[in-house]
């Protein structure tokens, strides 16, 4: 697919600090892409470089194949959904939604219709003559949403654009989101520290770390296959089982020495014999047994804590080798009374095939 | 800080007495003064007498006065606007620490005794002044410039003293204006001017208008400025009551001028207020 922007070597510092280093992107044409991290990682400056309000030190962007850099915030064909909305507090809603194309001398019939259907796009319509202050956040968002797209820009920045609502509303302004940015097939680069709001709604997401890249992928590479214990660590909840390589195959098999037991595992990676290693696992991969199988390798443990959750029931295991687990698992239709009590034995093993083994950092 | 009912009383009274001693007590006298007769020798005779006001609404040299003030004054004020906007605006916009240093800078003359400061701008813009011997020795002229006992001279001793009384609401509403806002307007392709008319300029309106009434108010009684530095010809209402008062000794007339001036300041306050809140209700900026 065609990339609409292509951001290239870029660099940013403010006071000696790296926020940027080296950093490329290619954004293709109908994507929404996440940037994802914690704060102070960079991917608000990212987005702030992009819509003109900071100039980076180095780098280039190009918009479809054009110069960004050289054009002022108020040239781009971008807009942006702020994270406090940062609505014109003294213009009702028509005139806030009306406010960029009033610039662009857009006037008359065509004025009020684009305004009534991007208004009718976010379910406004009905609150055009409100002024913002009489509006809940979640409205407030809305309107956020209708004055950048309005515009019909190239791409639309969205700086945590829902961290200021509530869970519920949420959940629900994520899907509308989706479906808005489907519908308008405009690009969305949506930047978030919320890695289940990154995961439901984004085609990619690029995990920043310190400036950096440190994965860039589908909600799913980036999930079930993460390229570094960061990246691992950061997007959802993970076990780790610390081992060393023992013997190496060609056939995408290793032998791993895991406290004292030899575990067969899958993964495309290289590695040499001796190699510190670490076994990632979800908590929804791994199986817990009451009484340890014959054919399977299995840890021992007890459990710490349980905690029903409707439709799983999560689990805290503490091995006897020392980590502390965390499982999940769902009911099951035959057994929909399972359930564990603090202090019973467990056995830990994990579906086959479904470990991640990445190279210990530490 | 928790106060108890005896201090309260005690601050309570204290301010009242304090605002009814030099306040109400004054004005009533004043209101009174204004409806006696004249008489030279005593201050005033103590018979009712509407000669001060018909004086001032039929003597067509007061309205002169009045008219002249309200030029001066309102001038003093565009200027005070013109240049305490950008200064109250890029000191808003510094680093937290350089601002309070600048505050200060503005401040410091402030509390300097306004008439000693008026003295000093006479040594400033006289013809041996510091102004025109730098303007000479710098060739931009070559004879002094007469800038002492005209209006120029009267405008920049007004504008002089009243400039922080401009600067500080200003100062005070745009350091709370969202600057996000502007971002926004920008992201929206509005360009600095059009951001300016369409969102900083609404946004700070309450600041212009608080520092505009500061300013203009308080001028029209300033009559020391006009005669130090525009010399006797140069009338301000403030003039005009000090000489009823002083020279003419005419207090009734004195006192009238001085209610009329009290009035015509009221309706302003009262206008400006009515603004505020019709503007602060309608669209959710509180002043």
């Amino acid at each position: 697919m065609e990339s609409v922007l292509s951001i290239g070597g870029l660099g940013k510092s403010f006071s000696g600090q790296q926020i940027l280093q080296d950093f490329d992107l290619e954004v293709k044409a109908s994507e929404f892409i996440t940037l994802l991290g914690p704060s102070g990682c960079g991917k608000t400056t990212l987005l702030r470089i992009i819509a003109g309000f900071e100039k980076p030190d180095t780098g280039t962007i190009l918009l479809d194949g054009k110069n960004l850099l050289s054009l002022p915030a108020e040239k781009r064909k971008l807009n942006t959904v702020f994270q406090s909305y940062a609505l014109f507090p003294h213009l009702t809603v028509f005139n806030n939604v009306a406010f960029g194309l009033k610039i662009k001398k857009i006037n008359g019939r065509e004025l009020e219709t684009r305004v009534n259907q991007a208004l009718e796009q976010v379910k406004m319509n009905d609150f055009s003559a409100r002024y913002p202050h009489q509006l809940s956040g979640g409205q407030q968002q809305r309107v956020a949403m209708a004055r950048a797209i309005v515009n019909r820009p190239r791409i639309l920045l969205l700086d945590e654009p829902l961290s200021a609502l509530d869970a519920r509303l949420r959940r629900e302004m994520q899907l509308e989101l989706k479906k808005l940015q489907r519908e308008l097939g405009i690009s969305f680069i949506f930047v978030t520290h919320d890695q289940e709001e990154a995961l439901s709604m984004s085609d990619r997401i690029l995990v920043m770390q310190e400036g950096r890249i440190a994965q860039l992928g589908t909600p799913r590479q980036v999930y079930e296959e993460p390229e570094n214990l960061y990246v691992a660590r950061f997007i959802g909840d993970i076990n780790f089982f610390p081992g060393k390589i023992s013997t190496v195959s060609d056939s995408g098999q290793v032998e791993v020495t895991i406290f004292g037991r030899q575990i067969t595992a899958h993964t495309q990676r290289q590695f040499q014999p001796d190699d510190k290693v670490v076994l990632l696992l979800r908590p929804e991969d791994l199986r817990l047994y009451e009484h340890p199988p014959k054919e399977i390798k299995t840890f021992a443990g007890s459990i710490v804590e349980r905690s029903y959750r409707g439709s799983t029931l999560d689990t805290l295991v503490r091995l006897d080798d020392g980590p502390l687990l965390t499982a999940c698992e769902f009911f099951d239709e035959d057994d929909p009374d399972f359930d564990y009590s603090v202090g019973e034995r467990v056995y830990v093993s994990w579906v086959k095939g479904w470990e991640v083994v990445l190279p210990d950092e530490n | 800080m928790k106060i108890d009912s005896k201090t309260r009383f005690s601050i309570i009274v204290l301010i009242s007495g304090w605002f009814i001693l030099f306040g109400v007590i004054p004005l009533v006298l004043l209101v009174i003064t204004s409806f006696l007769t004249m008489d030279p020798a005593n201050l005033v005779r103590l018979s009712f007498s509407l000669k001060a006001y018909s004086q001032l609404l039929i003597d067509p040299s007061y309205i002169i006065v009045f008219i002249r003030s309200v030029k001066l004054a309102l001038i003093t004020t565009l200027l005070c606007l013109g240049l305490g906007y950008p200064f109250a605006w890029y000191t808003a916009r510094m680093p937290p620490r350089w601002r309070t240093s600048v505050l200060v800078l503005l401040m410091i003359p402030f509390w300097t005794n306004s008439l000693v400061r008026t003295y000093a701008m006479r040594m400033v813009l006289g013809t041996q002044g510091i102004l025109n011997k730098a303007l000479l020795s710098l060739g931009f002229i070559h004879t002094p410039l007469r800038i002492m006992y005209t209006d120029y001279a009267v405008v920049a001793g007004l504008f002089y003293l009243m400039l922080p009384f401009m600067v500080l609401p200003l100062y005070a509403t745009i350091e709370k204006l969202n600057f996000q806002l502007v971002e926004a307007a920008r992201d929206l392709g509005a360009g600095a001017a059009s951001a300016f008319i369409k969102v900083i300029f609404p946004l700070t309106l309450p600041g212009i208008m608080a520092g505009c009434v500061m300013v203009f108010v308080p001028t029209m009684g300033l009559f020391y400025v006009a005669s130090l530095l525009g010399g006797a010809r140069q009338l301000l209402v403030g003039n005009l009551i000090q000489q009823q008062f002083l020279n003419a000794r005419n207090w009734p007339l004195g006192s009238a001028t001085s209610i009329v001036l009290i009035i015509f300041m009221a309706v302003m306050l009262i206008g400006y207020g009515l603004l505020l809140r019709r503007f602060g209700r309608g669209k959710g900026i509180s002043g």
